[in-house]
């Protein structure tokens, strides 16, 4: 009996002992969650900002990053992360962290200009040097012989997109026939080898592993691939049409008031949307919301004709219960090839 | 601290209340000098449950918030149903390959000499030591048209990676030691009477292996076989890097939760993973159970 | 019959000509045996090493002078340092208890202890989500109380732990039972105490069992990822161990850093597996009876 409670006792002092908060150091800690292909972008923006704070409060400023798949990390955070702000992929994932955690308020969305993503991105297509297989636009995707990489639009952010603009594109083109539209979305499927579970999974399969002919991929992530693997291997095709991707931010306001910083995670995003955050942005390739900003680098974007979501699915609730739920339309298209 | 102390008294009973309990239940059934049965039952079991059941425990709650229509909704959609398929069909053939070239492997590491066999014999413990994902990366990194193997088997139109058949390399990976270890020890007890028994007999080589080794080889075998199947079951990620993931086809059960908790569907996925934590458990017991009447056996 | 590895004492076979095949058919045998294995396990191996060193030496060290690595390596440190002992007293109690006892429910109280082995790791991570997520059970209590166990240290150190629950229970249990009781009831007879007969004969019978559970149950410690991933959140620099910023490089497409750190822990197995064969070495000369004395 007494060594049973010596035993009782010491695992839970040693619980306790490892569980205790550590003592907060100086200065200000802020977490960001973020998803995968910003992790270039918030490096450089993050040593920018703690100058800014600096200057303009004295006070020092850690921000500390976390990356992976959008909906992981919306889930992470539901289940209790600490992320005093969110900086994901899609406004679905973020309205989960309302739906199912009420850690920020309905109308989070409004709080900050422009459906609160203070940059956009497009989806292009990334194809091997010289364009072998000639892909020039959607169309080119469902031909026979094609093989195109994107990841699984039921476990990546990114690849809901890569579905989307490849929907919206058909549903243009065909006059708005949904039949149509889906049909053409089955057949680029079929033209589909490997769905790997994330974005960065993709770009590894069609890079390293020389897999496909075509990778379906943020206009970021292809600058990205283009400049840190080979000029030389890879080219950038910009399809006729594609979807303006606006991926969204928000403070995350139970975990600020609960750590009381929400004046800095504030100024944090307000941030994003100043000139040196918009340059900031424009040069990790995310296009910028600040005119000025946006006239620099004209450039680099090439214009497209882009569509929101909004005007073709009536936002990312439905598109996401339509689309991407169990037995929807993705599930489908693959239940039906077999 | 008062509070701290009255915590720590109320788990300090709880753990002699849970000691009391499992005493009952797992009652001491043969009379035995040795001490420390009160205090090692309680122990274990205490510890059990604070890491292994009570969590576990989690899962089924989680679980039974679905309604047992739903239950059966989510744990028998064709795709989950397909990826069952892939996942037990794979992981059976795996264990077969292991069987087989893990016998081979431990035929070839007790009975005969060889330059290198310390290292070789080391190296089965591989797969235990380096982590999943290590692996994962590092198979289809192997196995991919431009990688080292992928290059020669890609002519031939063997595909590995992306298909069906990377996930059966990577589960025979993970799952080789533990045939390998289970038959080991089997062939190094063995007599050599009654292999000079045989052969006097008149048997050739072929036959005294075949009616007179393997008989004794065959209860461990088994065990390695249920253990190898169960890891590879299980196995998520080095499987996920080399599968392709395609719905259907090339998709394993463990993705399927996730994909399910990716879609916050919470309950969905512990649907799913209570089916796969049954059959976890019906396989281990059958171990357990092979294990027992091996041990018998091998008594007699 | 042991799953997890085995301790072998070899007995040196000089078998006559009856009792082996050919020299065809053992070299063919050998042939099959060795191909299959470089093909499963040398070429894995090389190919972490030669990726690691594309870029030469420089690059692959200057893979672990990076903040996030070193951050990443202390973690997992810490983490085996809590995990082993644990399961370590933990296996030896149990192996007692299963061992020394007969009593019912025993195959029932093994296959539990077993269970954790064949667990799916997304599982595991999984049930410490239910369980301390904020949504979860005790997840609103350690939230209002500031208490960080999830996407925490103890988050990530309590998965460890389920995933490497029977590893050194399940290498003593079968040793101790091979050992039977007789040497332990005869101290008892002889007037020792309980704690004296465990510390005098037990222990010294099964040290060696013990070092080889701790080494495997050390390892895979330290190269758990499904179960730690999902419980750990990912912060740079804070809740990251060796296998997740392996993936963490991987997906910056940093792939000589990612193979580099990967090689660190291929090289745990490595020396994982040369301390095994060490300890084997030494079971199998205290097995040897010492010369003269037969």
């Amino acid at each position: 009996m007494k060594s049973w409670e010596k035993t009782g006792r010491i695992i839970v002092f040693t619980a306790l002992a490892v569980a205790a908060p550590v003592a907060a150091l100086a200065g200000v800690k802020l977490l960001n969650v973020s998803y995968d292909p910003t992790r270039e972008l918030y490096q450089e923006f993050n040593g920018a900002f703690a100058r800014y704070w600096k200057k303009n409060s004295g006070e020092d400023v850690i921000v500390r990053q976390s990356h992976g798949g959008s909906g992981k990390q919306a889930r992470a955070v539901i289940d209790g992360l600490d992320a005093d702000v969110v900086t994901l992929a899609l406004a679905y994932d973020i309205d989960e962290v309302h739906d199912k955690a009420r850690l920020i308020p309905e109308n989070w969305q409004k709080r900050l200009p422009n459906n609160s993503s203070p940059y956009t991105s497009t989806i292009v297509f990334l194809v091997r040097k010289g364009n072998p297989k000639k892909i020039r636009d959607w169309n080119d995707l469902v031909r026979p012989g094609v093989a195109v990489i994107t990841p699984n639009p039921k476990t990546s952010g990114g690849a809901r997109w890569n579905y989307l603009a490849a929907w919206g594109y058909a549903l243009k083109q065909r006059g708005g026939d949904e039949a149509k539209a889906r049909d053409f979305v089955a057949r680029l499927y079929k033209n589909v080898p490997v769905l790997d579970s994330g974005a960065r999974g993709s770009t590894t399969t069609f890079v390293q592993r020389g897999i496909g002919d075509v990778l379906l991929a943020w206009e970021n992530e292809a600058f990205l691939a283009v400049n840190e693997l080979g000029k030389d291997r890879f080219e950038i095709v910009v399809p006729s049409l594609s979807i303006l991707a606006e991926p969204p931010v928000a403070v995350v306001d139970r975990v600020v008031d609960r750590k009381r910083t929400r004046r800095v995670a504030e100024e944090y995003l307000r941030y994003l949307y100043t000139p040196e955050g918009q340059e900031i942005a424009a040069r990790n390739y995310y296009r910028p919301r600040d005119k000025k900003v946006a006239a620099r680098y004209a450039k680099v974007f090439p214009r497209v004709k882009l569509f929101t979501i909004d005007e073709l699915f009536g936002g990312w609730r439905m598109a996401q219960k339509k689309h991407f739920a169990d037995n929807g339309v993705f599930d489908r298209i693959y239940a039906a090839g077999k | 601290m008062s509070a701290l102390l009255s915590t720590t008294e109320k788990v300090a009973h709880a753990g002699a209340t849970l000691r009391g309990i499992s005493m009952k239940f797992f009652s001491k059934n043969r009379h035995n000098v040795l001490p420390g049965f009160g205090l090692t039952l309680g122990y274990t079991v205490f510890y059990l449950c604070l890491i292994v059941l009570i969590p576990l425990s989690a899962l089924l709650f989680k679980t039974a918030t679905l309604s047992f229509g739903d239950f059966m909704a989510a744990v028998t959609a064709p795709r989950v149903v397909a990826s069952y398929r892939v996942t037990f069909g794979a992981a059976f053939l795996a264990a077969a390959i292991n069987a087989l070239f893990g016998v081979l492997v431990a035929w070839v590491l007790v009975r005969y000499r060889f330059p290198g066999k310390r290292i070789i014999d080391a190296l089965v413990d591989l797969p235990f030591a380096l982590p999943t994902a290590v692996a994962g990366i590092t198979l289809a990194s192997v196995y991919a048209p431009n990688g080292w193997l992928g290059r020669w088997l890609e002519p031939h139109g063997i595909k590995v990676a992306y298909t069906p058949l990377g996930i059966l390399v990577a589960m025979v990976f993970i799952g080789l030691p533990f045939v390998v270890r289970t038959v080991q020890p089997v062939l190094e007890e063995m007599e050599a009477e009654i292999e000079e028994a045989s052969a006097c007999l008149g048997a050739n080589r072929w036959q005294t292996f075949y009616r007179v080794l393997f008989p004794v080889m065959f209860p461990s075998l088994l065990t390695g076989f249920a253990l190898s199947f169960a890891r590879a079951v299980g196995e998520y990620g080095s499987i996920i890097f080399i599968a392709g993931n395609m719905p259907m086809v090339s998709e394993i059960t463990p993705l399927l939760i996730i994909t399910k908790l990716e879609q916050y569907d919470y309950a969905g996925a512990t649907a799913i993973a209570s089916v796969m934590l049954l059959a976890s458990f019906i396989i281990l017991f059958a171990v357990n159970l092979l294990q027992k009447w091996s041990r018998r056996f091998a008594e007699r | 019959m042991n799953p997890i590895g085995g301790l072998n004492p070899k007995k040196e076979r000089k078998p006559g000509a009856e009792l082996t095949e050919p020299a065809p058919v053992r070299w063919l045998l050998i042939t099959v045996a060795l191909a299959f294995l470089a093909l499963f396990l040398l070429l894995p191996l090389a190919a972490v090493f030669s990726q690691a060193l594309e870029k030469g030496a420089e690059a692959y060290f200057a893979a672990f002078s990076d903040a996030d690595a070193l951050s990443a390596i202390r973690l997992t440190l810490l983490t085996a340092a809590i995990c082993v002992p644990l399961n370590l007293v933990f296996g030896v109690v149990a192996s007692w208890l299963i061992a020394k006892f007969d009593f019912r429910g025993k195959s029932l109280l093994v296959t539990l202890i077993d269970l954790p082995f064949s667990v799916s790791p997304v599982i595991s991570g999984l049930i410490y989500v239910l369980l301390f997520g904020l949504q979860g059970w005790f997840g609103p209590w350690l939230s209002a109380h500031d208490i960080k166990i999830l996407f925490a240290i103890p988050g990530i150190v309590l998965a460890t732990i389920f995933v490497t629950f029977p590893f050194v229970a399940r290498e003593l249990i079968p040793l101790m039972e091979a050992q039977g009781r007789d040497e332990e009831e005869a101290a008892l007879v002889l007037g020792a105490g309980g704690l004296q007969t465990f510390f005098r004969v037990t222990l010294p019978n099964i040290r060696w069992g013990i070092l080889y559970g701790v080494i495997l149950c050390n390892a895979r410690a330290m190269g758990e990822f499904g179960a730690v991933s999902v419980v750990s959140g990912h912060v740079r620099g804070s809740t990251n161990t060796i296998p997740l910023h392996v993936e963490i490089l991987y997906n910056e497409y940093d792939f000589v850093a990612a193979f580099a750190v990967a090689s660190l822990l291929a090289m745990l197995a490595i020396v994982t597996l040369v301390a095994k064969s060490l300890v084997e070495w030494r079971i199998n000369r205290d097995r040897q009876p010492a010369p003269g004395n037969e």
